[in-house]
């Protein structure tokens, strides 16, 4: 009898470690609210879509962040690079070729900052912390000084103005109020969304969060993570180069500085302050950041930075796991006052 | 019959410091071989030139007859040859099941696959649960490594290796760090391993040596100082002057 009472006990425990596996990427209601206020944002605030739209690219420039920081835990601080990349494929292209199709453009950009990620990746991400670090800042600051001295053809700092696209679709003008341009990134980030989440989920995910947890065991459980790393890396790089060609395509213009530092380390503190490692974070990180930043500069054009200033130092001292680990924190502590 | 791993004048130099100095080795099929030798032997370096953590400066390594001497970690890995560590290196901040799944995935090559879930497969999660029970691990599958006694780390960390399904097992003080009153768990386990692999294992505790091994080789200085069985150690003068009176007077 006492037997038969511990297989059972083992059986249980047994059934309930699988259904966790099993049923670890289902979606979860919470997961509608992020898409159900992007929704809503366009009917409450409809004379700020063009603001709205450069959330939505931010979002999707933190989000090919997340998938290297926050699960393979590469540390890159130059990931602009790839985001100029597709910037500039989709001013070139419509410049020089005269292709001016958004969709394939879009295509078109994250394979070319895809392809780049993969040659760039091969060679950086034999190193790791500092080195990798350094070297990411490094592509960034070459490709920008590249972009620089053939300004005859990039239209350097200057920029490359009046660039013009077709209809969306072939149907759906670019509109003053920014509205085509909401949907349009907003249908790009749910469609790169989906795969980023199916990716995460992955046995190919899996493998991403052990590099990141311990690299050494995986070397030694046969793991091949140089081919994991630049794999995850190219696409990463791709949808940062989507998320540039949104970019250009919504501002109709481009200049060098797409490339800035500044660009790279500003997605990173972004995602930071969202959360890693957990997909939304990108989405909290990128909306609370470029709304303060937005408010901020209206109230004073000269000491906003001040203001960003202080809520990323609160943010690293009461929030280091970001505004979602906060949230999980808070929600863990009602959830344990409120059981019995 | 072809040796499950030989090592063949294995040299292995940091600057002009000689870490392992013709170190000739061979372990035969299910064999239970035992390295020892006091602090600074080199017999870690030994284990990292086996495993392909470094290259050595000369001399080759063959895995079943395969010159496995320029081959990756990896590659030795999914060739059959797992190892644990000396300290712990396991996915701390994911569960002990998703860590065996881990080693399932890579091992079966299914972590190239992007699109289906992780959880899809039910033979993997079912593998990683059989060999959960056989540890005894089946409640602590949902916890999280670095929330488990460091003993029960121990067990998942020797769990990993064999579930690479390895025909050699290097097992580096596998007893080390863990409470004495648990240590009889971890022998029992390394005592039960499936005959077919040949382990070798690096172990500072005699006890443990005697009644594992059936070779023994002493390393000092990082060369072979002798090989023998368990009773020839054990009577060997030159060892006990240089390694067991040393291991007594730590005991």
């Amino acid at each position: 009898m006492a037997a038969s009472e511990t297989t059972t006990a083992g059986e249980a425990a047994r059934a309930r470690a699988a259904e966790y596996l099993l049923r670890r990427h289902y979606v979860r209601w919470p997961e509608a609210l992020p898409w159900l206020i992007a929704v809503a944002c366009f009917f409450v605030f409809p004379d700020r879509m063009t603001f709205g739209s450069q959330v939505l690219i931010m979002v999707m420039f933190a989000l090919s962040l997340d998938l290297i920081l926050g699960y393979a835990g590469i540390i890159a601080l130059g990931h602009a690079a790839f985001f100029g990349l597709g910037a500039y494929t989709v001013a070139l292209a419509s410049l020089k070729l005269g292709w001016s199709e958004p969709v394939s453009g879009v295509i078109a950009a994250g394979i070319v900052a895809g392809v780049v990620g993969i040659v760039a990746g091969w060679f950086i991400l034999r190193y790791r912390g500092l080195t990798l670090l350094m070297l990411t800042i490094a592509f960034g600051a070459m490709l920008q000084e590249a972009g620089n001295i053939r300004s005859d053809f990039t239209g350097g700092y200057d920029g490359l103005p009046g660039l013009t696209f077709d209809p969306l679709l072939g149907h759906f003008q670019y509109d003053l109020y920014g509205h085509t341009a909401y949907w349009y990134a907003l249908g790009v980030l749910a469609v790169v969304f989906f795969f980023v989440r199916r990716i995460v989920y992955s046995p190919f995910g899996q493998a991403l969060t052990g590099i990141r947890e311990n690299v050494r065991r995986m070397h030694s459980i046969g793991s091949p993570v140089h081919r994991r790393l630049v794999t995850v890396y190219a696409i990463s790089a791709g949808i940062a180069g989507m998320a540039g060609a949104l970019f250009t395509q919504t501002n109709a213009y481009v200049t060098l500085t797409v490339f800035d530092f500044d660009a790279s380390a500003k997605v990173m503190v972004m995602l930071i302050l969202g959360g890693t490692g957990r997909l939304y974070g990108a989405f909290v990180g990128a909306a609370v950041y470029m709304v303060f930043e937005d408010k901020l500069s209206k109230m004073s054009p000269t000491f906003w930075q001040f203001g960003i200033g202080l809520m990323l130092v609160l943010a690293v001292m009461f929030a280091s796991r970001g505004l979602l680990g906060l949230a999980e924190t808070a929600w863990r502590r009602i959830a344990k006052r409120s059981a019995p | 019959m072809t040796a499950a791993l030989a090592i063949n004048g294995l040299n292995r130099s940091f600057g002009a410091l000689r870490v392992t100095r013709d170190v000739d080795l061979a372990l035969e099929k299910g064999a239970r071989h035992a390295l020892i030798g006091p602090n600074g032997a080199g017999k870690t370096t030994l284990v990292n030139l086996i495993t392909g953590v470094l290259k050595p400066s000369s001399g080759t390594v063959a895995l079943e007859g395969a010159d496995i001497t320029a081959w990756s970690q990896a590659e030795r890995a999914r060739r059959g040859l797992a190892r644990t560590f000396q300290i712990n290196q396991l996915f701390r901040g994911l569960t002990v099941l998703e860590n065996l799944c881990m080693t399932i995935g890579e091992r079966d090559g299914n972590c190239n696959n992007m699109w289906r879930s992780a959880g899809a497969k039910r033979a993997v999660i079912d593998e990683a649960l059989d060999r959960l029970e056989a540890l005894r691990l089946v409640d602590d599958a949902l916890k999280l490594v670095r929330e488990l006694p460091y003993g029960r780390q121990r067990l998942v960390e020797i769990a990993m290796a064999l579930a690479q399904k390895p025909r050699v097992l290097l097992l580096d003080e596998p007893a080390a760090g863990v409470p004495s009153s648990e240590t009889h768990l971890i022998l029992d386990v390394v005592a039960s391993l499936d005959p077919d692999i040949a382990v070798l294992i690096i172990e500072h505790d005699m006890d443990v040596v005697f009644r594992f091994a059936r070779e023994i080789t002493v390393l000092v200085a990082g060369a072979v100082f002798i090989k023998g069985t368990p009773e020839e150690i054990r009577s060997n003068e030159k060892v006990r002057e240089v390694y067991l009176g040393e291991a007594h007077h730590h005991g």
